[in-house]
């Protein structure tokens, strides 16, 4: 493995690649080539969601988290048909640097589309309060961090589940969050799509690394009743991906560096590949919504 | 050769006997640095004197944050090389974790 990344080896690596697409129907999951599916009709696609841009990170692991993130978007604005909205599942920034959020912030301008949806991450916050992220990216939640709104018929919730760590380093909501949200889902038809997103995944995936959240349990049981229900996370910078009868959920990959797979070295830390493999591990997730009711797509593009 | 090294062994028990006792009489340091490295705080315990600061060292590639978790003190975001100190001037047991993976957790102790 070469000590320094080589940036233009890794530029030179960087296009856009097949990647696989998943379409859920009545709790069934099936994988689909993108290529194929691009001739195929998948449905609209609704939003793009974009994970762990870490701006401020320069470490061997990737010393250029700006350029892979431009990188991305030109992915994205490069799609035919423009998706409605982009969700970014949080670490936007790599330290909750002013400076990073501002780097970060110009990036995501560039952009065509220009809804922008964001959660937070534990590196978002790393001030305590959050206040270096809620200044910029409060607003749409008053000041909480979660929020909710309706696109296109499908409602979705933007949880924060990096505020209140469990014993062991788990993630959690919180009962103020949770009051939240069962107030924000009664009422609403339990055939209403529903899309979650928040940093931490929502499944316990890996506990000794806090990879999981403590209180998801009660989030899940919110969302019994209805029928399609898409979970999408960052934080672990890889495809992790499980159907649990109506739930799909789904970690995405991050666009700055790889993390190890479960339990593989000293810790979560960032992990230093070949220059030529590095766009392999970086990516981005766009998800569709079918004409036919129930029916999301899930597919991931890696930028290599 | 054979009597000075049974000498030598002596002299190391005699030194290793009394190096518990010293450490007792002995009052805690006044500074100590604490390295964390691989996801972890490298001592798991510290112990200092009243009015005596530590410092922690993050050597890692991903950041860390020492929080104790009565609010006492709070670093800012720790990237790699970068340092934290805090000066404790009331004795008491003061447990802190990473905020970042509070997996991580440790004791300052202060006598």
């Amino acid at each position: 493995m070469p000590p320094e990344f080589d940036r233009r080896g890794a530029l030179r690596c960087l296009g856009l690649a097949a990647g696989t697409l998943f379409g859920l129907s009545g709790g069934v999951l099936t994988a689909t080539p993108l290529a194929q599916a691009a001739t195929r009709a998948v449905g609209k696609p609704l939003f793009v969601q974009l994970s762990d841009t870490h701006i401020g990170f320069n470490k061997p692991a990737n010393p250029d988290v700006g350029a892979t993130l431009d990188r991305t978007i030109d992915l994205v604005n490069a799609l035919p048909v423009q998706p409605a909205l982009i969700l970014h599942t949080g670490d936007i920034t790599h330290l909750s640097k002013a400076e990073e959020f501002d780097a970060a912030r110009q990036h995501l301008l560039r952009l065509r589309v220009t809804e922008l949806h964001v959660t937070p991450g534990e590196h978002d916050m790393i001030d305590g309060t959050g206040a270096a992220y809620l200044d910029r990216f409060g607003q749409a939640s008053g000041g909480r961090g979660y929020y909710s709104f309706d696109h296109d018929g499908v409602h979705f919730v933007a949880l924060v589940n990096v505020q209140h760590f469990k014993t062991g380093g788990l993630g959690a909501f919180g009962d103020d969050q949770l009051a939240w949200l069962k107030d924000d889902l009664s009422g609403r038809s339990s055939s209403q799509p529903l899309v979650l997103f928040a940093h931490m995944p929502m499944w316990t995936i890996y506990e000794p690394w806090g990879w999981g959240t403590g209180d998801a349990d009660q989030v899940l049981a919110l969302t019994r009743r209805f029928g399609s229900v898409t979970v999408l996370n960052g934080h672990i910078h890889q495809i992790v991906q499980k159907t649990e009868g109506h739930v799909v959920f789904h970690t995405a990959r991050s666009t700055a560096y790889p993390q190890p797979a479960a339990g593989e070295g000293a810790g979560p830390g960032p992990l230093v590949v070949a220059p030529d493999e590095l766009p392999r591990r970086l990516g981005l997730t766009s998800v569709g919504i079918a004409s036919s009711p129930g029916l999301t797509t899930l597919s991931d593009t890696a930028l290599a | 050769m054979k009597t000075l090294s049974r000498l030598g062994l002596a002299a190391a028990l005699a030194l290793a006997c009394a190096a518990p006792g010293l450490s007792v009489a002995q009052p805690p340091p006044a500074a100590v640095t604490v390295p964390i490295k691989n996801f972890a705080f490298m001592q798991m315990s510290t112990t200092i004197a009243t009015g005596g600061s530590v410092t922690w060292k993050n050597l890692d590639g991903e950041p860390h944050t020492v929080v104790s978790t009565d609010g006492l003190f709070r670093s800012g975001g720790l990237d790699e090389g970068e340092s934290f100190t805090f000066k404790f001037i009331r004795p008491g047991v003061y447990k802190y974790v990473c905020s970042i993976h509070p997996q991580m957790k440790a004791t300052i102790v202060v006598r």
